[in-house]
């Protein structure tokens, strides 16, 4: 399972800032995923609306990461 | 008109439905007859032609607007219906709206707090980016959780179990509800209620998804045709509504007679059926409506469904002009940019060349030649003028000189496809984008569409039959385009692994073998022969001299085409992988060097000069850029075809001749084999068998026996395999790559082996046994399929059949990978299709939201990487250190690298699934004859 940190809102507003980005831009993460479920458990609490940031080992990259935005579903 | 100049965007596009007024009122005639035509064949008035619906005739006028043929564009009528009806399309949502609403008041079954929570609900979603799907999940869960609800939280009533009997059934706990009372339940939702279950109450109400009125479409969407004989042949869907029609007629005069319930019900419930199948002939659960004939009607939902339907064969694709299709056939002689078109097509396909001062003379030319010009050699003519005022001439070889002269600046003249003009090639299955590539033309003699071998591998074409697709393009932006993106040379690196797609096959790959192969020399007439076809090359100065007479070494030919500065070091496919490699002094001469571009040691081969492994191609494209590859393809073909040419090549049935000791060693090899297979039955028989770890007893005995098999048939492998050496034809294909493989070589010279089904020995037919000619519970290697002949030897009755059962799977696998594949391939296109890499390295889709932060995670272009990876390390550390380098490179490929490159082995061999192990008939047959 790739790494899943939880972003502050001052952290996803700078990443957002640097990335020239929106939220409704990001790709989605639903709350009930078992990733966030767990994230939620361990870094709690999660809510709609939140970005978090995954890290995972690439093959063509390395390390390669990428954010979500948590939505309801 | 549209205005030129004006760009407009479409910002949304909102569906509601028709409602009764609506339909009435957009409505140019009412329908009530059945009949069509009258006896002197006049379409009858409030007919199915009326003649107010639009016309079909030529020469006649439209009753509604007044307007010919091509310009009225039809108009609706409508059939009021004696009792209203449900419209398939929408049972689900009535369904849904049933259920989550008041049997009594009709009111939503949630409170209103509930409602606006889910509206809430579903705004956030807008504001999160969440598109329509995510929004109708939000109001599915409305109408669920309302759905659940068993009394009314505005009356208190309570609610009863509403079911859909298929197709258009309502029954409340078992009770059939009629679509009048379904309709009248509709109606008493208040508009309200209706957006928190996703619905717009300022464009459609609910009760509209039950008919009162059917609108009937133009008589132009359903034309009839007159037959030769005079008879008038009608449309599927004027049929059905001529059904329609009739049914609706006699339910409402039995209903207006006041007959029987029962028959009333009757009817109302035909007329429904045959409403559902004028929208839909498919409908699951009732029988399709036939033609007279017995053919099924395609009726509305059948025109635009599927790959025949309107959306996938006349809007996704259409067909086009200025194209041609034929058969096409090899040709060495042609670069790899190039394509013969036949002189026929090219006199059909046409240029547009907008006149102007500076090519006024040129293009007057060209125009008194006319549509064909004479003599031998192939001259563009000119078939169409189309003058300043967009009038079109055709030209004739009578009034040529005539238009000719009139032609002035401003004219576009359509001329002949010329020699060098830029075209697009394409072999469907059009899987890739090397399935289209850019092509400069050469008008030929003949009647096929003609190219270079080594084009064939990203085309995926032989010449067994194959045809292709050719268009011209018409404008100059559209061929400049081409010329950059989709030249040929372009794309000889492939994006799926970072290698070269297009190189040498077959006899390219042998020639350059013969060419190369250890010390092989050509006298001063054969080198002449290689050479000739090579233009720009000069002849070199003699390598060898023996008893007076020159020679021409064929690696210092091979030489001439390599860039002067190239150095390369590799093994070759008939390297023997000898345990200890001996580099330049590789008694197989299977080690290549090339320092300052010259051939010093080793066999050109599949791994030099191959699609998809060449790495001289590879070098080439990549460090010295398309223009030199293209050009080293283009001589390397000449050079390899003059090769084989000068020293003959053949193989056939004899190449495979083994010595009789041979095969009595063989026969040998099969009986030992056989024996040690019996054993293991009888050890398992006695129960002495010793069981593997995780495994039954059977399934221990099934696996020592294909050990046992397995090795025999190496075994015979090998021993026929002593017996061909590189000097015999066959073996020089498999060996370098050409053709064919080693395995194949012994099964036709040694032995053919186990037969298997899913991977097992062969066991199913008959009860305990594959075929009566065995005992019953056999379990002997003859028994279970195991082929002891060669091809060449040929198969006993029995092996024929267990051959011909093997083989089957192999078919039946490759019929279902085909269907299964395209059809993924679709999906994966409409996902993917409209993502793009933006200007910051993103990938993302129309809405502008992100897919990858970074294209491939890595921001390389597969097409640029060396075999997937950024950077060629070892190919830096060589360039930089020379052949000092090759001790790091060599500690670098045993492989502690970073992640990533530890799949090199996969992409390392892109072996395309040996296209040629499948049969070359397949399911979808069809082609050649
Ligand atoms: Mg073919
Ligand atoms: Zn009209
Ligand atoms: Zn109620
Ligand atoms: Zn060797």
């Amino acid at each position: 399972m790739p790494e899943h940190h939880l972003l502050s809102e001052k952290e996803a507003e700078k990443i957002l800032k640097d990335l020239k980005l929106t939220k409704d831009q990001l790709p989605k993460i639903r709350i009930s995923d078992p990733c966030i479920r767990a994230l939620d458990a361990i870094s709690g609490p999660v809510e709609e609306g939140m970005v978090v940031k995954i890290v995972r080992r690439s093959r063509t990259s390395g390390v390669s990461t990428s954010y979500r935005l948590v939505v309801r579903g | 008109m549209m205005i030129s100049g004006v760009t407009k965007r479409i910002s949304a596009i909102k569906f509601a439905q028709l409602s009764p007024d609506e339909i009435r009122k957009m409505s140019a005639t009412k329908i009530i007859t059945a009949d069509t035509y009258d006896d002197d064949g006049f379409p009858i008035d409030m007919g199915l032609m009326d003649p107010h619906l639009g016309v079909i005739e030529p020469g006649l006028r439209c009753k509604t607007c007044g307007k010919k043929v091509d310009e009225c564009p039809g108009h609706f009528g409508h059939i009021d219906l004696a009792m209203p009806v449900i419209h398939v399309g929408y049972v689900k949502e009535i369904k849904k709206l049933l259920q989550s609403t008041c049997r009594s008041c009709g009111k939503l079954l949630l409170t209103g707090e509930q409602a606006a929570e889910y509206l809430k609900q579903r705004d956030r979603m807008e504001e999160l980016g969440g598109d329509t799907l995510d929004t109708a999940t939000v109001h599915k869960e409305a109408a669920k959780d309302a759905a659940s609800r068993t009394t009314c939280p505005h009356c208190t009533t309570v609610q009863l179990k509403i079911t859909l009997d298929k197709p258009t059934t309502f029954r409340e706990e078992g009770h059939k509800l009629t679509p009048k009372e379904v309709r009248e339940r509709l109606e008493r939702i208040p508009n309200e209620d209706m957006i928190a279950l996703g619905m717009d109450p300022n464009v459609s109400r609910p009760e509209w998804m039950i008919l009162t009125a059917l609108p009937v479409p133009p008589v132009t969407v359903r034309p009839s045709i007159t037959l030769e004989s005079g008879d008038r042949s009608e449309d599927d869907v004027t049929h059905k509504l001529v059904d329609v029609l009739r049914i609706n007629q006699r339910l409402r005069e039995n209903r207006d007679a006041g007959a029987p319930q029962l028959i009333v019900e009757d009817l109302w419930e035909l007329l429904q059926y045959h409403v559902t199948t004028y929208f839909d002939n498919q409908t699951s659960g009732i029988p399709p409506a036939r033609h007279r004939s017995g053919r099924p009607l395609k009726t509305l939902v059948q025109r635009l469904k599927g790959k025949e339907g309107r959306f996938r064969s006349n809007l996704s694709g259409k067909r086009v002009n200025f194209s041609a299709r034929t058969v096409i056939s090899p040709d060495p002689m042609l670069s790899i940019n190039e394509v013969g078109v036949p002189e026929a097509a090219a006199r059909e396909l046409t240029v547009p060349i907008r006149v102007t001062e500076k090519n006024l003379a040129v293009a007057r030319e060209m125009a008194s030649r006319g549509p064909a010009p004479p003599g031998p050699i192939y001259k563009a003519g000119v078939n169409y003028v189309i003058r300043s005022d967009g009038r079109r001439i055709k030209i004739t070889d009578k009034n040529a000189a005539t238009v000719s002269e009139g032609v002035e600046a401003g004219y576009i003249v359509e001329r002949h496809l010329m020699d060098g003009d830029i075209v697009l090639f394409n072999r469907q299955p059009s899987l890739h984008r090397m399935s289209i590539m850019a092509h400069e033309v050469r008008v030929m003699p003949h009647r096929t569409f003609r190219f270079n071998l080594c084009v064939c591998p990203p085309y995926n074409a032989d010449f067994d039959g194959d045809e292709m697709n050719l268009h011209v393009l018409q404008s100059e932006e559209a061929r400049a385009e081409a010329k950059v993106l989709m030249r040929v040379q372009e794309h000889i690196l492939s994006p799926r692994f970072g290698g070269p797609v297009i190189g040498g096959i077959h006899d390219h790959i042998t020639g350059a073998f013969l060419l190369t192969h250890e010390d092989s020399k050509f006298t001063r007439e054969e080198t002449l022969r290689i050479m000739e076809k090579i233009p720009l090359l000069d002849m070199p100065k003699a390598g060898t001299k023996v008893d007076g007479v020159d020679y021409w070494g064929g690696k210092q030919l091979f030489s001439l085409i390599l860039p002067k500065d190239l150095h390369m070091t590799f093994k070759s496919s008939i390297c023997q992988r000898c345990d200890e490699c001996k580099k330049e002094a590789c008694e197989h001469d299977s080690f290549v060097v090339i320092r300052g571009g010259e051939l010093i040691a080793g066999t050109i081969d599949e791994k030099a000069i191959g699609a998809f492994k060449g790495r001289i191609l590879d070098k080439l494209s990549r460090d010295y850029g398309p223009d030199t590859a293209r050009l080293f393809i283009d001589r390397s073909t000449k050079m390899a075809i003059g090769a084989i040419m000068v020293r003959g090549f053949t193989t056939g049935i004899d190449d495979e001749d083994i010595p009789d000791q041979a095969k009595r060693e063989i026969d040998d090899a099969m009986t030992q084999a056989r024996m040690k297979v019996e054993e293991h039955v009888s050890a398992y028989r006695r129960g002495e068998l010793e069981q593997m770890p995780g495994r039954s007893l059977e399934e221990t005995l099934e696996v020592e026996i294909m050990k046992v098999l397995g090795k025999a048939r190496d075994t015979a492998g090998q021993i026929a395999g002593r017996h061909l050496g590189m000097e015999n034809s066959a073996v020089i294909m498999a060996r370098c790559g050409a053709r064919g493989s080693m395995l194949n070589l012994s099964q036709m010279a040694g032995a053919i082996g186990q037969q298997a089904v899913r991977g097992e020995r062969l066991s199913r037919g008959y009860w305990n046994r594959t075929l009566p000619h065995f005992k019953k519970g056999d379990l002997g290697s003859e028994a279970r399929g195991f082929i002891k002949n060669s091809y060449k030897s040929g198969l006993t009755p029995t092996e024929y059949f267990f051959h011909s059962m093997g083989g089957r799977e192999g078919l039946v696998d490759t019929a279902v990978r085909t269907s299964r594949s395209g059809y993924m391939q679709r999906r994966l296109i409409n996902a993917l299709e409209d993502l793009k890499v933006m200007q910051d390295g993103s990938v993302r889709n129309t809405a502008g939201t992100i897919i990858q932060l970074e294209y491939g995670e890595d921001g390389i272009d597969p097409t640029r990487s060396v075999q997937g990876e950024a950077v060629d390390v070892d190919d830096i550390i060589l360039s930089v250190l020379g052949d000092k380098g090759e001790l790091i490179a060599k500690v670098r490929e045993k492989g502690v690298v970073s992640y990533g490159i530890q799949d090199r082995d996969l992409l390392e061999t892109p072996e395309e699934p040996e296209a040629e192990e499948e049969p070359e008939f397949d399911a979808s047959g069809g082609e050649e004859g």
